[in-house]
C-alpha cells in the first residue's frame, strides 16, 4: 500500500483527504467515511490531536486506515512528544506499515481542550523533518545506528496566504532541504494567491498539494476568517454561501470548482472536510474525478 | 530581574492554618520593584494577617534573600522574633524562599509566586525575555531570542499559526506578536536573511539540568 509514493513519482494529479481520529474509541464513523475514500484518494491524512484536542492518537488510527485499504499520511506534531518519544513512534509505525508521513510543529496547547498541558516543542518541524531523513539513512538523531532502517516518504505544510508571507517562504525553503518531498498547504481560496505561490514553489523538487477545506455555511466562512491563521475566504465565496438556499452544497460546489482551479496550478489536492468526510467523494466526483 | 506577584490573601491565609504566630521576610531588590516584598508591600500584607486573626512577630527586608550568606547575618538581628514564630511567611522569590528555609528551621510559606525573570520595560511593567536555557542563541537571530519570545521556541521560523504578524497565542486582551516576524525584519534591516536560511540544531537541553549550579574558581 503505497499510492502516495506511486503518485508522487508521476505525474498523476494527486488526491488527499482528510480523516480526523474521534475523541473516543468508536472507530466506525472515522473507518465509513474513509472507506468511501477507496480508489478515489492516493492517500488520507490522520490529523494528530488536531487544535490540541485530545483525540484517538493519529498512529493507531494511521494503522486502522492502512487495515481498510487506504494509504494513511501519519500526521505527527512535535506539541506532545519529546525526541525520544518521537523516534519511537516513527519506528513503530514504520513496523506497522506506515509509510507517509507529515511533519508538523503543531498548534499550541492554548488552542485545545487541555490547557493546562505542558507544551513539549522540543523540536519543531523543520528539525523534525530532518529526524525523518535521518531514521531513513538508518541513525537515530545522534547518528547512532538503527537495527533496520525508515523508509518514510516525507511532507510538510506551508501557507501560501501567511501575513507576511516572507518568512514564511524561508521556512518552506528550510523544509525542502530539510527532506520534504511533498507539502499539502494550509486552505486557500484565492486562486490568484495560489499562483503566485506556485510561481516561488515551481523553484524546487517537491510536490505541492493545494489545500481545500469544504465551506459549510457564510458563518463558518467569517469563522475562518477571524480565527484560523493564514485563511482568507473571499466576499463572493462568503455572499454566494450567504445567499444560498442550501450552503451546504453550495460548498460542495465551491470545493469542486476549486479543484478544477487548481489542477493547473498545483500538483495535486487536499481536500479537509473537518467533520464532513462523508461529503468527500461527492466534493471529487462534481469536480470530475 | 525575577518578576513575582502576590498570592490572594485568602490562600496566604490557608497555607498559614494552625500557624498563627508568623514572622515575615521580604525583598528590597525585585520583590520591592514588583510591590510584593519590599517594605511598603510587607507592611500592607502584615495589616491583612492581623485582621485575619494572625499574630506577626516580625519582619525584616532584606537586600536580596537570594544571597543565602547575607541574609544568615541580617536574620540574626531578628532572632527572638523568628523563635517566637510557628512559620515564616516569604514575600521575595521562591529563590529567595529557599535561602530562609536553609536558614531557618521553621516551615516557610510563600507569600507570592514567582513568575519569570523579566525585563523592565517602565515602572511596573515587566516582559520576559530570556528563558535562561544555558546556552544564548540570540546571535543568529542579530538579538532576539526565539526560545523565549516564541510561545513555541521555535528555532526556524514561524509557525502556521502566525497571523498578521501576531503569535496565535495572541488574544486581543494580551497581544503577542510573532517573534519570527520580529526576527525576520531584524535580520532584514541588518542585511543578515542569510541567517534566517541556516537550518538550526535541535536545542541541547543537557546545557541546563535542573538544579544547575555554577562554582565559579577564586581568582587570585
Amino acid at each position: 500500500m503505497n499510492t502516495l509514493k506511486n503518485a508522487l513519482e508521476t505525474d498523476k494529479f494527486i488526491i488527499t483527504a482528510e480523516a480526523g481520529p474521534p475523541k473516543g474509541t468508536d472507530v466506525q464513523e472515522m473507518l465509513h467515511s474513509t472507506s468511501l475514500l477507496k480508489e478515489k484518494v492516493d492517500a488520507v491524512n490522520v490529523t494528530d490531536n488536531q487544535s490540541s484536542v485530545m483525540r484517538l492518537g493519529s498512529l493507531g488510527a494511521s494503522k486502522l486506515i492502512l487495515e481498510h485499504g487506504l494509504d494513511p499520511i501519519y500526521q505527527l506534531t512535535c506539541r506532545d512528544r519529546n525526541r525520544l518519544a518521537i523516534q519511537s513512534d516513527l519506528l513503530s509505525a514504520h513496523v506497522l506499515g506506515i509509510r507517509n508521513v507529515l511533519a508538523l510543529t503543531g498548534d499550541h496547547t492554548q488552542a485545545g481542550d487541555h490547557k493546562q498541558a505542558k507544551p513539549v516543542f522540543d523540536i519543531e518541524s523543520v528539525q523534525l523533518l530532518q529526524v525523518i531523513s535521518t531514521l531513513n539513512r538508518g541513525m537515530d538523531m545522534n547518528g547512532n545506528l538503527l537495527k533496520g532502517k525508515t523508509e518514510f516518504t516525507m511532507g510538510a505544510t506551508v501557507t501560501p496566504e501567511a501575513d507576511p508571507i516572507e518568512p514564511q517562504i524561508l521556512k518552506f525553503e528550510k523544509k525542502v532541504k530539510a527532506g520534504a518531498q511533498f507539502f499539502q498547504t494550509q486552505a486557500v481560496y484565492d486562486t490568484k494567491k495560489m499562483e503566485e505561490f506556485m510561481e516561488t514553489a515551481r523553484h524546487f523538487p517537491v510536490k505541492i498539494i493545494g489545500g481545500i477545506l469544504l465551506l459549510k455555511s457564510a458563518k463558518m466562512a467569517r469563522f475562518l476568517n477571524k480565527f484560523v491563521p493564514g485563511i482568507r475566504v473571499p466576499d463572493e465565496l462568503i455572499n454566494e454561501l450567504e445567499k444560498s438556499e442550501k450552503p451546504l452544497e453550495t460548498g460542495i460546489q465551491i470545493a469542486a470548482r476549486q479543484i478544477n482551479e487548481f489542477r493547473s496550478i498545483c500538483d495535486g489536492v487536499h481536500v479537509m472536510a473537518i467533520g464532513m468526510e462523508d461529503k468527500v467523494p461527492l466534493i471529487l466526483e462534481k469536480a470530475g474525478i | 530581574m525575577i518578576v513575582t506577584k502576590q498570592k490572594p490573601i485568602e490562600e496566604i491565609v490557608k497555607s498559614l492554618e494552625g500557624e498563627n504566630n508568623i514572622f515575615l521576610v521580604g525583598c528590597s531588590v525585585c520583590a520591592d520593584e514588583c510591590q510584593t516584598g519590599g517594605e511598603t508591600a510587607t507592611k500592607e500584607l502584615i495589616e491583612k494577617l492581623k485582621t485575619s486573626g494572625k499574630n506577626v512577630t516580625g519582619f525584616a527586608v532584606i537586600n536580596a534573600p537570594c544571597h543565602v550568606l547575607l541574609t544568615k547575618k541580617d536574620l540574626k538581628v531578628h532572632k527572638e522574633a523568628i523563635d517566637k514564630s510557628d512559620a515564616i511567611l516569604i514575600t521575595a522569590c521562591g529563590a529567595c524562599a529557599q535561602s530562609v528555609s536553609e536558614i531557618i528551621e521553621k516551615p516557610v510559606r510563600p507569600a507570592s509566586n514567582t513568575l519569570f525573570l523579566g525585563n523592565i520595560e517602565r515602572h511596573g511593567h515587566f516582559h520576559e525575555h530570556c528563558s535562561m536555557c544555558g546556552e544564548c542563541v540570540i546571535s543568529f537571530t542579530d538579538g532576539i531570542c526565539p526560545i523565549t519570545n516564541c510561545a513555541k521556541g521555535l528555532l526556524n521560523g514561524p509557525c502556521g499559526g502566525m497571523n498578521k504578524g501576531k503569535c496565535e497565542i495572541s488574544t486581543e486582551e494580551r497581544p503577542v506578536d510573532c517573534a519570527w516576524v520580529l526576527i525576520y525584519e531584524r535580520l532584514k534591516k541588518f542585511n543578515h536573511l542569510e541567517k534566517f536560511k541556516n537550518i538550526q540544531p535541535a536545542k541541547n537541553y543537557s546545557k541546563h539540568i535542573k538544579p544547575d549550579r555554577l562554582i565559579l574558581e577564586r581568582k587570585k
